[in-house]
């Protein structure tokens, strides 16, 4: 995949979970994590 | 922390991947101050009601704020019970937010007067979480008890008013409020608050109303609907990580972070996996203990135990392990199901298939021995009748518990039995200092 | 992203090292980013100290030809306030 280019299709791949494995950094909220009430 | 060499670093994979083997320390964590509680919530995670003699100390307390300084844990839920009814909350939770970790309380809003509101709205790093399961005085206090709805609501008027927006306005979801989902927003955004919906786990009393409380399977894909089509607006805590089998995934780390990236350390300082696990299964250690609280995070048996790659047992051959990832440990565990088997609401019914088996034995259910309850709560349901009497603590095992059920017309108000509030021990009220 | 820009730290945000990468949390936002490499890490924290974004990559270690990707990275920081422009 062309980071430059993440909008690029690949055949008969879940684009999504290609960009989410390959991107260096994920960013979620402070409650994005379970097991706090 | 482990030091690397200057090798190439390996091909980054998915996040999840990285956290089921957990970190040197929590990224936050919940900790409850004090089991002491105003209120007696029929479905309370931890049994809360009254003070634990062995409470941690003001001192203690800063002395667990101060490693968790040191282990950098950036943020840090305070809960309950009520954790506004200890004296020193304020000294505490100024000194948590001075030493660099950051707090949301969670409260059912019994003390936040307007003064407590405008002291409160000024603390950069304090965030705020009101507890309502219910859009209406009839919903929610059918759950929370008399009055706890307006005391909810009072609190968030007097937060408006302080100027204290995004606090956060948190729901259990339940059977009864699942058609209250619009409602609920509409008062998050009358208050200026952001609304958090969680899910109900089978933890504390939680377990004695579960079969009555728990969403429908048609609820639980209109709640799913819902939250997907509110997008970033409304926040769950990643408790419906188990409805990520449904297909999209909802905001979140999506998987089960006891032990891994969260934990509890409870009132009298005992640490638990999580805080819908308060049960000696689930205890990892206690931070008066030699080390403190940051040994017991590193070394404890249990907490390596679950940082062991899980297998999927019996779940491993669904299509949908790899994101619903088993569902919620102590949704299991308190149903009586098997940890590496499917969650009680697994959106594919394989929950319910299990559920059909482990009742023909109800002895099997687990049962915490933590139990703060106030001495007597009578709860009624339309149509029913279930008394249960809550064991105080040093009381000797056995169940102490009778259930009742009978189809009796009654008033559909779970403290009926006690002229509507529940019993409370004269000699440890936890309002007794509070002057409103 | 301007690779050629200066770029500090977000004074809010707390870096936490980790074996895999680092965890990067913004006081003010409440957003947890996760650094999934520890050069990235290395970058990030040599920002302060370089000239510009793509001196801190070179210090790094980045070769050339991964540029691209630590570049999409710093504008993802960039979109969540970790990271900000030096003022001049």
């Amino acid at each position: 995949m062309d980071p430059s280019n993440p909008t690029a299709s690949s055949d008969d791949v879940d684009v999504t979970a290609v960009i989410e494995a390959d991107s260096l950094v994920e960013e979620i909220s402070i409650d994005g994590m379970c097991g706090v009430y | 922390m482990t030091l690397l060499d200057a090798a190439p670093a390996p091909a980054p994979t998915r996040l999840v991947d990285l956290f089921e083997y957990g970190l040197d320390a929590p990224i936050c964590l919940t900790w409850e101050l004090t089991y002491a509680c105003n209120l007696a919530c029929v479905h309370c995670l931890s049994s809360s009601g009254r003070r634990d003699p062995r409470e941690l100390s003001t001192e203690e307390c800063k002395a667990v704020i101060d490693e968790l300084e040191r282990m950098q844990v950036f943020y840090v839920n305070i809960g309950g019970g009520e954790p506004t009814v200890r004296p020193d909350f304020f000294e505490l939770v100024d000194y948590a937010t001075a030493h660099h970790v950051g707090v949301k309380f969670s409260t059912n809003g019994v003390k936040i007067s307007p003064d407590v509101a405008r002291r409160l709205a000024k603390n950069d790093y304090l965030d705020i979480q009101i507890s309502l399961d219910g859009a209406t005085a009839e919903v929610n206090d059918y759950i929370r008890g008399p009055g706890s709805y307006d005391t909810a609501i009072r609190a968030m008027q007097n937060l408006a008013d302080a100027g204290m927006t995004g606090f956060k306005l948190s729901v259990v979801c339940t059977r009864q409020n699942i058609g209250q989902l619009d409602e609920f927003k509409a008062i998050a955004d009358r208050y200026g608050a952001q609304l958090r919906l969680t899910r109900l786990r089978p933890s504390g009393r939680g377990a004695d109303v579960w079969d009555e409380l728990h969403p429908t399977r048609d609820q639980q894909r209109e709640l799913y609907d819902w939250l997907l089509a509110h997008g970033d607006q409304v926040l769950t805590g990643d408790s419906f990580f188990h409805l990520s089998a449904y297909g999209q995934a909802l905001p979140g780390l999506n998987l089960c972070g006891a032990g891994r990236v969260v934990c509890l350390i409870d009132p009298v300082g005992d640490v638990y996996a999580c805080p819908f696990a308060i049960h000696e299964d689930f205890l990892a250690g206690n931070v008066r203990s030699e080390g403190g609280f940051a040994r017991v995070w590193r070394d404890s048996e249990l907490f390596t135990r679950l940082r062991q790659p899980q297998s999927g047992g019996a779940c491993s051959s669904c299509a949908f392990f790899d994101t619903c990832k088993g569902g919620c440990m102590a949704a299991k565990f308190f149903t009586g199901l098997p940890l590496d088997g499917p969650d009680p609401e697994c959106v594919q019914g394989f929950g319910e298939t299990a559920l059909a088996k482990v009742k023909q034995d109800a002895s099997s259910t687990p049962r915490s021995h933590v139990d703060h309850s106030h001495p007597v709560a009578a709860r009624a349901m339309p149509g029913k009748v279930a008394i249960s009497i809550g064991r105080r603590p040093g009381m000797s095992e056995g169940t102490g518990r009778i259930d009742l059920a009978a189809a009796l017309e009654v008033k559909p108000n779970l403290f009926s039995g006690n002229a509507g509030m529940p019993v409370n021990d004269l000699a440890d009220d936890p309002l007794a200092d509070f002057r409103p | 992203m301007d690779l050629d820009r200066s770029w500090d730290l977000h004074p809010q945000v707390s870096v936490r090292p980790e074996p895999f990468g680092a965890l990067l949390y913004h006081f003010g936002t409440r957003r947890l980013s996760f650094l999934k490499d520890r050069t990235l890490l290395a970058v990030v924290e040599g920002l302060a100290a370089a000239p510009t974004a793509r001196a801190a990559c070179r210090s790094a270690g980045v070769p050339d030809s991964e540029l691209g990707r630590y570049q999409a990275a710093l504008a993802t920081l960039e979109g969540s306030s970790m990271v900000v422009e030096r003022a001049s």
